[in-house]
C-alpha cells in the first residue's frame, strides 16, 4: 500500500485561521529546558553523594539528537557557562565538554548518518560515560579527590534514565510547536 | 531511521556560510572553555563573583522549595510512622527513663565543668551564633558536594566560618555573595577536619570520601583502635571547629582507619547555624580561614 504524505494542513501543528506558532517558543523551549534540567536537581535535593544523572547534559544529548540543527554548534558555550554557575565543577568545565559533544556528536552522524533507538543509546551511552569520567577528572584537578569506582553507581544511572530524558524531550519537542491565538 | 534531511543548506550561500561559521563558533568555544578551566584550576576564587551572583538569582526559588521540601518530608515520616508508632512508643518511653538519669548527671557535670573553668581563666561561654539558615541548593551530579546557604554577607556570614546543624557537622563557608553562601559539605574530598572519638579522644582525621560517607585516617600510627558504632566528633585543633561538635559514627573499618557515616545528613538537616570560627569565638589570634589546619597541604594529595 503506497503511503499517503502527510496531510500538513488538517495536522495538529498547521498555521490555520487566527492560529499559528510562537517562533519565540520553538526556539526558547529546548535552551530554557536544559537551563531547567541543569538547575532543577540542585534545588530539589540536598545530596550527600554524586548519584543524581547530570539532566541538563542529558537533555543537551536528547535534543541534539532528535532535532539536529536546532541547537547551533556553539550552543555549549552559553549553555555550558549556565551549568558551570551551579554545578559544583571548576568553572569551565561544561564550557568545554559541552562544546566538545556537540561537535563530536556532529562528526559521528557525518560518518553514521543512519539512526535507530539503539544506536542512539550506544552513542548517547558512551558520550555520558566519557563526559562524567572528564568532568570526575577535572573535578579532581580541581581539589577533589574522588575514585572512579565511587561515580560507576552515577554512570549506570545516567545511563539508564537517558530514554526517559528523550522522551521528555519528545513531549518537549511537541509542545514547541503547539499553536496559539495570533493577532495579524 | 533514514538521516533528517532538513541539515541540507541547499544551495543559499547564506545559509552555507552560517553553518560555516556556527562550526567555527563550536570550535572558539571549545578554547574558550579551556581558558576559563585553566584560570579556575589556578586560582580557584577565579569566578566566585559570578558564581555568587548567579546563586543570588536563583535563591528566591531555592528558598520557597527547601520549604517545600521539609513539608514533603514531614508527610512522608508521618505515614511512615502510622505503622512503627506502637514499637516505636515503647522503645522512646525506655530511653526516657534512662536519659532523665544521665541528664542528671550531666547537670552536675556541667556544674562542675563550670567551676574548673572559672578556675583556669578559660572563657566560659563562646560566642552566639553568627546566623541561622536553610540549605537552599546542592551540587547532585558533580563529584565536588558543595551546598548553597540562605543567607550571606549581609546577614555577617564570611568566609571560613563553620556550619553545624543540630544534629552535627555540616560543613564550611567557601564563598560569600550578598544574600547566599556556598559552603563545602564535610563529605567533599577536599574537606579535612580533625576530630576525636567522642569516648576517649582518639585523633583522626576524617576526610570526605565521595560517596557521601567520611574517610577516618588515625593520628597516631599503631593498632586501630576503632569500633564499629563509634562516635567521632570535632576535635578543635586547627582552631576552625568548636570542639564536640557530632561528625560522624563509624560502619566500617580499614587497615589504618574507618568508614564512617556522617551525623548530620545535609539532606535531612532542615535548619543550619553559622558559627564564628572558634578561635575566633575565644578570641584567641585568628587562623587562616582558607587553610585550617597546616597538615591539610602536606597530605591530601597521597590520597
Amino acid at each position: 500500500m503506497a503511503t499517503r504524505p502527510p496531510d500538513l494542513h488538517h495536522s495538529a501543528y498547521a498555521q490555520g485561521i487566527n492560529r499559528g506558532q510562537s517562533a519565540v517558543l520553538a526556539y526558547a523551549l529546548p535552551w530554557l529546558s536544559i537551563m531547567l534540567g541543569t538547575l532543577a536537581p540542585g534545588i530539589l535535593s540536598i545530596a550527600s553523594a554524586p548519584l543524581f544523572p547530570p539532566i541538563g547534559f542529558l537533555m543537551l544529548v536528547s535534543w541534539r539528537q532528535l532535532r539536529p540543527g536546532l541547537l547551533p554548534v556553539w550552543v555549549g558555550v552559553p549553555l555550558g557557562l549556565f551549568d558551570d554557575l551551579y554545578s559544583g565543577q571548576p568553572f569551565g568545565s561544561a564550557v568545554l565538554l559541552w562544546s566538545a559533544t556537540m561537535i563530536i556528536m556532529e562528526v559521528v552522524e557525518l560518518g553514521f548518518p543512519w539512526r535507530s533507538f539503539i544506536v542512539d543509546w550506544l552513542m548517547a551511552s558512551s558520550i555520558i560515560v566519557l563526559y562524567l569520567l572528564l568532568a570526575l577528572g577535572l573535578a579532581n584537578a580541581g581539589g577533589g579527590h574522588v575514585l572512579i569506582a565511587q561515580i560507576l553507581p552515577q554512570v549506570l544511572f545516567a545511563m539508564l534514565v537517558f530514554p526517559l530524558v528523550g522522551r521528555l524531550v519528545g513531549f518537549l519537542d511537541r509542545a514547541r510547536l503547539a499553536r496559539f491565538r495570533t493577532f495579524k | 531511521m533514514a538521516p533528517p534531511k532538513n541539515r541540507r543548506s541547499g544551495f543559499s550561500k547564506r545559509a552555507q556560510f552560517n553553518m560555516f561559521y556556527g562550526y567555527i563558533a563550536g570550535i572558539v568555544g571549545l578554547l574558550l572553555g579551556g581558558i576559563f578551566l585553566i584560570v579556575s584550576l589556578k586560582n580557584h576564587d577565579a569566578f566566585s563573583g559570578v558564581r555568587g551572583t548567579a546563586a543570588d538569582a536563583a535563591a528566591p526559588i531555592g528558598r520557597v522549595v527547601a520549604a517545600g521540601r521539609d513539608e514533603g518530608r514531614g508527610a512522608l515520616s508521618a505515614i511512615g510512622g502510622f505503622f512503627t508508632s506502637g514499637a516505636r512508643h515503647a522503645r522512646i518511653e525506655r530511653e526516657v527513663v534512662v536519659a532523665r538519669v544521665r541528664l542528671a548527671e550531666a547537670e552536675d557535670v556541667r556544674a562542675e565543668n563550670g567551676r574548673l573553668k572559672a578556675l583556669l581563666g578559660l572563657p566560659k561561654d563562646v560566642a552566639p551564633p553568627v546566623a541561622r539558615a536553610r540549605l537552599i541548593a546542592s551540587t547532585p551530579g558533580s563529584s565536588r558536594r558543595f551546598a548553597t546557604l540562605s543567607v550571606g554577607s549581609l546577614a555577617g556570614v564570611s568566609v571560613g566560618m563553620p556550619v553545624r546543624s543540630a544534629l552535627g557537622l555540616v560543613g564550611r563557608v567557601l564563598e560569600v555573595s550578598p544574600k547566599t553562601a556556598r559552603i563545602m559539605l564535610v563529605t567533599d574530598g577536599e574537606s579535612m577536619v580533625p576530630v576525636r572519638r567522642a569516648r576517649d579522644g582518639v585523633d583522626a582525621f576524617a576526610q570526605g570520601n565521595g560517596d557521601g560517607r567520611l574517610l577516618l585516617r588515625l593520628i597516631n600510627l599503631g593498632p586501630n583502635p576503632l569500633k564499629p558504632g563509634d562516635v567521632m566528633v570535632t576535635s578543635g585543633s586547627g582552631g576552625l571547629y568548636r570542639p564536640g561538635i557530632g561528625v560522624a559514627v563509624i560502619t566500617e573499618l580499614t587497615r589504618d582507619g574507618a568508614y564512617a557515616k556522617v551525623l548530620s545528613d545535609p539532606s535531612t538537616s532542615e535548619f543550619v547555624v553559622v558559627d564564628q570560627p572558634f578561635s575566633v569565638a575565644v578570641g584567641m589570634p585568628a587562623a587562616d580561614a582558607a587553610t585550617p589546619v597546616p597538615v591539610i597541604s602536606t597530605t591530601s594529595g597521597k590520597h
